[in-house]
Protein backbone atom coordinates (compact mmCIF):
# COMPACT_ATOMS: atom_id res chain seq x y z
CA UNK A 1 0.00 0.00 0.00
CA UNK A 2 1.37 3.44 -0.79
CA UNK A 3 0.89 6.62 1.36
CA UNK A 4 -0.56 8.19 -1.34
CA UNK A 5 -3.26 5.83 -2.09
CA UNK A 6 -5.66 7.33 0.68
CA UNK A 7 -5.97 11.52 -1.01
CA UNK A 8 -6.65 9.68 -4.02
CA UNK A 9 -9.81 7.58 -3.13
CA UNK A 10 -11.04 10.40 -1.17
CA UNK A 11 -10.85 12.39 -4.14
CA UNK A 12 -13.16 10.02 -5.93
CA UNK A 13 -15.26 9.57 -3.23
CA UNK A 14 -15.83 13.30 -3.54
CA UNK A 15 -17.93 12.60 -6.66
CA UNK A 16 -20.29 10.47 -4.45
CA UNK A 17 -23.91 12.41 -4.59
CA UNK A 18 -23.89 15.55 -2.19
CA UNK A 19 -26.11 15.35 0.67
CA UNK A 20 -28.84 18.56 0.05
CA UNK A 21 -29.91 20.80 3.52
CA UNK A 22 -33.56 19.54 1.89
CA UNK A 23 -32.46 16.14 2.62
CA UNK A 24 -31.46 16.80 6.00
CA UNK A 25 -34.34 19.09 6.88
CA UNK A 26 -36.91 16.34 6.13
CA UNK A 27 -34.79 14.14 8.10
CA UNK A 28 -34.54 16.36 10.96
CA UNK A 29 -38.83 16.64 11.11
CA UNK A 30 -38.83 13.09 11.23
CA UNK A 31 -36.59 12.37 13.85
CA UNK A 32 -38.25 15.19 15.58
CA UNK A 33 -41.94 13.86 15.03
CA UNK A 34 -40.99 10.21 15.75
CA UNK A 35 -38.71 11.71 19.29
CA UNK A 36 -42.01 13.49 20.30
CA UNK A 37 -43.97 10.47 20.17
CA UNK A 38 -41.54 8.34 22.12
CA UNK A 39 -41.15 11.26 24.90
CA UNK A 40 -37.75 11.48 24.50
CA UNK A 41 -37.80 15.34 23.50
CA UNK A 42 -37.05 16.88 27.18
CA UNK A 43 -36.45 20.29 26.02
CA UNK A 44 -38.25 21.54 22.71
CA UNK A 45 -37.42 25.49 21.66
CA UNK A 46 -37.65 27.20 18.72
CA UNK A 47 -37.15 31.27 18.23
CA UNK A 48 -39.36 33.75 16.98
CA UNK A 49 -39.61 37.71 15.63
CA UNK A 50 -40.20 40.30 18.49
CA UNK A 51 -40.84 44.06 18.25
CA UNK A 52 -37.61 43.41 21.86
CA UNK A 53 -35.57 40.97 19.16
CA UNK A 54 -35.06 37.19 18.14
CA UNK A 55 -36.66 35.63 21.67
CA UNK A 56 -35.94 31.91 22.31
CA UNK A 57 -38.31 29.99 23.17
CA UNK A 58 -37.77 26.59 25.04
CA UNK A 59 -40.35 23.86 26.87
CA UNK A 60 -40.43 20.72 28.85
CA UNK A 61 -43.41 18.63 28.34
CA UNK A 62 -44.44 20.52 32.08
CA UNK A 63 -44.41 24.04 30.46
CA UNK A 64 -42.42 26.51 29.30
CA UNK A 65 -39.00 26.60 30.97
CA UNK A 66 -37.62 29.77 29.26
CA UNK A 67 -37.68 33.05 27.16
CA UNK A 68 -34.22 34.30 26.45
CA UNK A 69 -33.11 37.24 24.85
CA UNK A 70 -30.61 37.89 21.68
CA UNK A 71 -28.05 39.69 24.53
CA UNK A 72 -28.40 36.39 26.69
CA UNK A 73 -26.72 34.53 23.58
CA UNK A 74 -28.82 31.97 22.71
CA UNK A 75 -26.74 29.19 21.74
CA UNK A 76 -24.98 29.10 25.50
CA UNK A 77 -28.79 29.28 27.01
CA UNK A 78 -28.84 25.92 25.31
CA UNK A 79 -25.84 24.98 26.38
CA UNK A 80 -26.87 25.91 29.83
CA UNK A 81 -30.35 23.71 29.62
CA UNK A 82 -28.12 20.37 28.30
CA UNK A 83 -26.23 20.66 31.53
CA UNK A 84 -29.30 21.80 34.30
CA UNK A 85 -32.05 20.01 32.48
CA UNK A 86 -31.53 17.61 29.95
CA UNK A 87 -28.92 17.85 27.31
CA UNK A 88 -32.20 15.79 24.93
CA UNK A 89 -32.98 18.94 23.20
CA UNK A 90 -34.46 19.58 19.74
CA UNK A 91 -35.49 22.44 17.40
CA UNK A 92 -39.30 20.84 17.95
CA UNK A 93 -41.31 23.97 17.39
CA UNK A 94 -44.93 22.44 17.61
CA UNK A 95 -44.46 22.31 21.31
CA UNK A 96 -43.88 25.66 21.43
CA UNK A 97 -46.70 26.65 19.03
CA UNK A 98 -49.19 28.25 21.48
CA UNK A 99 -46.47 30.48 23.73
CA UNK A 100 -45.25 31.85 20.22
CA UNK A 101 -48.98 33.08 19.58
CA UNK A 102 -49.59 34.12 22.87
CA UNK A 103 -46.08 36.26 22.92
CA UNK A 104 -47.87 36.85 19.02
CA UNK A 105 -51.14 38.83 20.52
CA UNK A 106 -49.29 40.20 23.39
CA UNK A 107 -46.90 42.15 21.22
CA UNK A 108 -49.73 43.16 18.95
CA UNK A 109 -51.59 44.76 22.30
CA UNK A 110 -54.47 42.14 22.15
CA UNK A 111 -53.32 40.01 25.25
CA UNK A 112 -52.79 41.06 28.61
CA UNK A 113 -52.51 38.04 30.33
CA UNK A 114 -50.41 34.83 29.78
CA UNK A 115 -52.49 31.72 29.76
CA UNK A 116 -49.70 29.00 29.60
CA UNK A 117 -48.33 25.70 31.70
CA UNK A 118 -45.05 27.20 33.07
CA UNK A 119 -42.37 25.11 33.88
CA UNK A 120 -40.41 26.94 37.32
CA UNK A 121 -37.89 24.45 37.76
CA UNK A 122 -34.86 26.73 37.06
CA UNK A 123 -35.56 29.05 40.06
CA UNK A 124 -35.45 28.20 43.48
CA UNK A 125 -36.25 29.55 47.15
CA UNK A 126 -36.50 33.40 47.44
CA UNK A 127 -36.23 33.60 43.75
CA UNK A 128 -38.96 31.51 42.83
CA UNK A 129 -41.60 33.40 45.27
CA UNK A 130 -40.40 36.54 44.06
CA UNK A 131 -41.66 34.86 40.62
CA UNK A 132 -44.52 33.33 41.23
CA UNK A 133 -45.55 37.18 43.11
CA UNK A 134 -44.90 38.67 39.84
CA UNK A 135 -48.10 38.23 38.05
CA UNK A 136 -50.06 39.89 40.71
CA UNK A 137 -48.65 42.95 38.97
CA UNK A 138 -51.58 43.83 36.44
CA UNK A 139 -50.80 44.90 32.81
CA UNK A 140 -50.00 48.31 32.81
CA UNK A 141 -49.10 48.80 36.16
CA UNK A 142 -45.50 48.67 38.04
CA UNK A 143 -44.60 47.72 41.30
CA UNK A 144 -41.31 48.87 43.24
CA UNK A 145 -38.35 46.41 44.17
CA UNK A 146 -39.68 47.15 47.79
CA UNK A 147 -42.97 46.64 46.87
CA UNK A 148 -42.68 43.15 45.59
CA UNK A 149 -40.70 42.39 48.24
CA UNK A 150 -43.22 42.82 50.79
CA UNK A 151 -45.63 40.46 48.46
CA UNK A 152 -42.94 38.00 48.68
CA UNK A 153 -43.68 38.44 52.65
CA UNK A 154 -40.21 39.74 52.94
CA UNK A 155 -40.31 43.45 52.93
CA UNK A 156 -36.71 44.45 53.46
CA UNK A 157 -35.48 42.23 50.77
CA UNK A 158 -35.95 44.57 47.34
CA UNK A 159 -32.04 44.10 46.49
CA UNK A 160 -32.94 40.19 46.44
CA UNK A 161 -35.90 41.18 44.37
CA UNK A 162 -33.49 43.07 41.80
CA UNK A 163 -31.56 39.93 41.81
CA UNK A 164 -34.81 37.66 41.36
CA UNK A 165 -35.87 39.60 38.16
CA UNK A 166 -32.44 39.79 36.49
CA UNK A 167 -32.25 36.20 36.79
CA UNK A 168 -35.65 35.55 35.74
CA UNK A 169 -35.94 32.59 33.72
CA UNK A 170 -39.41 33.72 32.08
CA UNK A 171 -38.70 37.20 30.96
CA UNK A 172 -41.90 38.90 29.48
CA UNK A 173 -44.16 36.09 30.61
CA UNK A 174 -43.64 36.38 34.22
CA UNK A 175 -43.67 40.55 33.94
CA UNK A 176 -40.69 41.22 35.82
CA UNK A 177 -40.55 44.32 33.36
CA UNK A 178 -43.29 45.85 35.60
CA UNK A 179 -40.69 46.18 38.50
CA UNK A 180 -39.29 49.55 38.53
CA UNK A 181 -37.36 51.73 40.79
CA UNK A 182 -39.29 53.58 43.99
CA UNK A 183 -37.93 57.05 42.93
CA UNK A 184 -39.68 55.99 39.67
CA UNK A 185 -36.84 55.36 37.19
CA UNK A 186 -36.65 52.61 35.31
CA UNK A 187 -34.15 50.34 36.91
CA UNK A 188 -32.33 47.72 35.22
CA UNK A 189 -33.64 44.71 32.71
CA UNK A 190 -32.32 41.27 31.50
CA UNK A 191 -33.21 42.40 28.15
CA UNK A 192 -31.58 46.44 28.76
CA UNK A 193 -33.39 49.48 29.35
CA UNK A 194 -35.11 50.16 25.70
CA UNK A 195 -36.73 46.40 26.08
CA UNK A 196 -38.15 47.57 29.22
CA UNK A 197 -39.53 50.75 28.31
CA UNK A 198 -40.70 49.00 24.95
CA UNK A 199 -42.47 46.73 27.16
CA UNK A 200 -43.98 49.02 29.65
CA UNK A 201 -44.75 51.50 26.58
CA UNK A 202 -46.87 48.82 24.93
CA UNK A 203 -48.82 48.34 27.60
CA UNK A 204 -49.20 51.75 28.74
CA UNK A 205 -50.99 52.31 24.93
CA UNK A 206 -52.94 49.35 24.96
CA UNK B 1 -18.27 24.23 30.58
CA UNK B 2 -17.65 20.27 30.80
CA UNK B 3 -21.27 19.67 29.74
CA UNK B 4 -22.99 17.67 27.07
CA UNK B 5 -23.71 19.79 24.21
CA UNK B 6 -27.75 19.64 23.27
CA UNK B 7 -29.00 16.98 20.95
CA UNK B 8 -29.70 19.51 18.32
CA UNK B 9 -25.98 20.52 18.19
CA UNK B 10 -25.58 17.00 17.19
CA UNK B 11 -27.63 16.89 14.66
CA UNK B 12 -26.57 19.39 13.30
CA UNK B 13 -22.91 18.65 13.24
CA UNK B 14 -23.28 14.94 12.42
CA UNK B 15 -26.05 14.94 10.51
CA UNK B 16 -24.46 14.73 6.98
CA UNK B 17 -21.43 12.23 7.94
CA UNK B 18 -23.72 9.54 9.16
CA UNK B 19 -26.56 9.99 6.27
CA UNK B 20 -23.74 9.76 3.57
CA UNK B 21 -22.74 6.43 5.63
CA UNK B 22 -26.17 4.95 5.89
CA UNK B 23 -26.73 5.98 1.33
CA UNK B 24 -22.92 3.83 0.93
CA UNK B 25 -24.14 1.04 3.25
CA UNK B 26 -28.01 0.90 2.37
CA UNK B 27 -27.99 2.97 -1.10
CA UNK B 28 -30.42 6.14 -0.86
CA UNK B 29 -33.99 4.87 -0.82
CA UNK B 30 -33.20 2.48 2.63
CA UNK B 31 -30.51 4.93 3.93
CA UNK B 32 -33.13 7.03 5.49
CA UNK B 33 -34.61 4.86 7.81
CA UNK B 34 -31.49 4.08 8.57
CA UNK B 35 -30.34 7.73 9.36
CA UNK B 36 -34.02 7.90 11.49
CA UNK B 37 -33.17 4.69 13.57
CA UNK B 38 -29.81 5.68 14.15
CA UNK B 39 -30.58 8.94 15.69
CA UNK B 40 -33.86 8.20 17.42
CA UNK B 41 -31.59 5.71 19.48
CA UNK B 42 -28.65 8.14 19.81
CA UNK B 43 -31.11 10.58 21.41
CA UNK B 44 -32.19 7.64 23.76
CA UNK B 45 -29.00 6.83 24.97
CA UNK B 46 -27.43 10.79 24.74
CA UNK B 47 -27.65 11.38 28.57
CA UNK B 48 -25.37 8.40 29.57
CA UNK B 49 -23.21 8.84 26.95
CA UNK B 50 -19.82 9.75 28.77
CA UNK B 51 -18.69 13.67 27.91
CA UNK B 52 -15.05 12.89 26.49
CA UNK B 53 -16.74 9.77 23.73
CA UNK B 54 -15.69 10.76 20.50
CA UNK B 55 -19.45 11.21 19.37
CA UNK B 56 -19.02 10.56 15.58
CA UNK B 57 -17.59 6.95 16.44
CA UNK B 58 -20.09 6.13 18.64
CA UNK B 59 -22.65 7.62 15.78
CA UNK B 60 -21.06 5.26 13.01
CA UNK B 61 -21.37 2.15 15.53
CA UNK B 62 -24.97 2.86 16.00
CA UNK B 63 -25.56 3.41 12.45
CA UNK B 64 -23.66 -0.22 11.49
CA UNK B 65 -25.93 -1.89 13.87
CA UNK B 66 -28.82 0.08 12.58
CA UNK B 67 -27.82 -0.52 9.09
CA UNK B 68 -28.04 -4.67 9.65
CA UNK B 69 -31.24 -4.22 11.24
CA UNK B 70 -32.57 -2.38 8.08
CA UNK B 71 -30.76 -4.83 5.93
CA UNK B 72 -32.98 -7.67 7.64
CA UNK B 73 -36.12 -6.03 7.97
CA UNK B 74 -35.43 -5.52 3.84
CA UNK B 75 -34.60 -9.26 3.35
CA UNK B 76 -37.71 -10.46 5.14
CA UNK B 77 -40.31 -8.05 3.26
CA UNK B 78 -38.67 -9.30 -0.10
CA UNK B 79 -41.42 -10.88 -1.30
CA UNK B 80 -41.26 -9.93 -5.35
CA UNK B 81 -44.16 -7.59 -5.69
CA UNK B 82 -43.16 -4.71 -7.75
CA UNK B 83 -41.61 -3.30 -4.79
CA UNK B 84 -40.31 0.68 -5.56
CA UNK B 85 -37.09 0.97 -7.19
CA UNK B 86 -34.06 1.76 -5.49
CA UNK B 87 -32.92 4.49 -7.47
CA UNK B 88 -36.28 6.76 -7.84
CA UNK B 89 -34.19 9.87 -8.00
CA UNK B 90 -31.82 9.19 -10.99
CA UNK B 91 -32.89 13.04 -12.19
CA UNK B 92 -31.55 14.32 -9.72
CA UNK B 93 -27.52 13.74 -9.67
CA UNK B 94 -25.27 12.92 -12.74
CA UNK B 95 -25.91 9.88 -13.63
CA UNK B 96 -21.94 9.17 -12.75
CA UNK B 97 -22.43 10.02 -9.40
CA UNK B 98 -25.55 7.78 -8.99
CA UNK B 99 -22.83 4.66 -10.67
CA UNK B 100 -19.99 5.22 -8.38
CA UNK B 101 -23.12 5.19 -5.73
CA UNK B 102 -24.31 1.95 -7.13
CA UNK B 103 -20.86 0.60 -7.52
CA UNK B 104 -19.95 1.34 -3.83
CA UNK B 105 -23.46 -0.36 -2.68
CA UNK B 106 -21.94 -3.06 -4.92
CA UNK B 107 -19.17 -4.30 -2.92
CA UNK B 108 -19.06 -6.91 -0.78
CA UNK B 109 -20.40 -5.96 3.03
CA UNK B 110 -16.93 -5.53 4.78
CA UNK B 111 -15.39 -3.62 1.94
CA UNK B 112 -17.84 -1.12 1.84
CA UNK B 113 -18.38 -0.79 5.80
CA UNK B 114 -14.28 -0.22 6.05
CA UNK B 115 -14.66 2.50 3.04
CA UNK B 116 -17.82 4.23 4.60
CA UNK B 117 -17.11 4.03 8.26
CA UNK B 118 -12.91 5.02 7.18
CA UNK B 119 -13.47 7.58 4.43
CA UNK B 120 -16.95 8.94 4.50
CA UNK B 121 -17.51 8.70 8.38
CA UNK B 122 -13.90 9.76 9.23
CA UNK B 123 -12.70 6.77 11.55
CA UNK B 124 -9.46 5.70 12.00
CA UNK B 125 -8.84 2.13 10.84
CA UNK B 126 -8.67 0.89 14.99
CA UNK B 127 -12.06 2.46 15.37
CA UNK B 128 -13.42 0.52 12.20
CA UNK B 129 -12.29 -2.18 13.21
CA UNK B 130 -13.65 -2.19 16.99
CA UNK B 131 -17.52 -0.99 14.71
CA UNK B 132 -17.10 -4.08 11.90
CA UNK B 133 -14.98 -6.92 13.99
CA UNK B 134 -11.74 -7.93 12.91
CA UNK B 135 -8.12 -6.36 13.43
CA UNK B 136 -6.96 -3.01 12.45
CA UNK B 137 -4.85 -4.24 9.48
CA UNK B 138 -7.55 -6.80 8.28
CA UNK B 139 -10.00 -3.22 8.43
CA UNK B 140 -7.31 -1.62 6.43
CA UNK B 141 -6.30 -4.00 3.53
CA UNK B 142 -10.85 -4.37 3.04
CA UNK B 143 -10.94 -0.56 2.71
CA UNK B 144 -7.73 -0.73 0.05
CA UNK B 145 -9.50 -3.62 -1.53
CA UNK B 146 -12.43 -1.75 -1.85
CA UNK B 147 -10.99 1.28 -2.88
CA UNK B 148 -9.35 -0.68 -5.53
CA UNK B 149 -12.13 -2.57 -6.73
CA UNK B 150 -14.35 0.61 -6.50
CA UNK B 151 -11.85 2.60 -8.67
CA UNK B 152 -11.99 -0.39 -11.17
CA UNK B 153 -16.02 -1.22 -11.35
CA UNK B 154 -16.52 2.59 -11.20
CA UNK B 155 -13.95 3.60 -13.77
CA UNK B 156 -15.49 0.69 -16.21
CA UNK B 157 -18.89 1.54 -15.85
CA UNK B 158 -17.86 5.52 -16.61
CA UNK B 159 -16.33 4.01 -19.93
CA UNK B 160 -18.66 2.00 -21.07
CA UNK B 161 -21.05 4.57 -20.41
CA UNK B 162 -19.10 6.86 -22.43
CA UNK B 163 -18.92 4.63 -25.47
CA UNK B 164 -22.83 3.71 -25.34
CA UNK B 165 -23.56 7.26 -26.56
Amino acid sequence: MTMNDEPEAADMLAALPEVSQADLAALHDRLVARADASDLVDVAYRTIDSPVGPLLLAATPQGLLRVAYDSEDHDRVLATLAERVSPRILNAPRRLDPAARELDEYFAGARRQFDLPLDLSLSRGFRLTVLSHLPDIGYGQTASYGTVAALAGRPRAARAVGTACASNPLPVVVPCHRVIRADGDIGAYLGGPAAKRLLLGLEAAA
Amino acid sequence: MTGKQPFEAVVAEHGATVLRVCRAILGPTDADDAWSETFLAALRAYPDLPGDANVEAWLVTIAHRKAIDVTRAAARRAVPVGDAPQRPAAQRADERDLDLQAALVALPRKQREAVAYHYLGGLPYTDVAAVIGGSTDAARRAAADGIARLRKTYAAATVGEGEAR
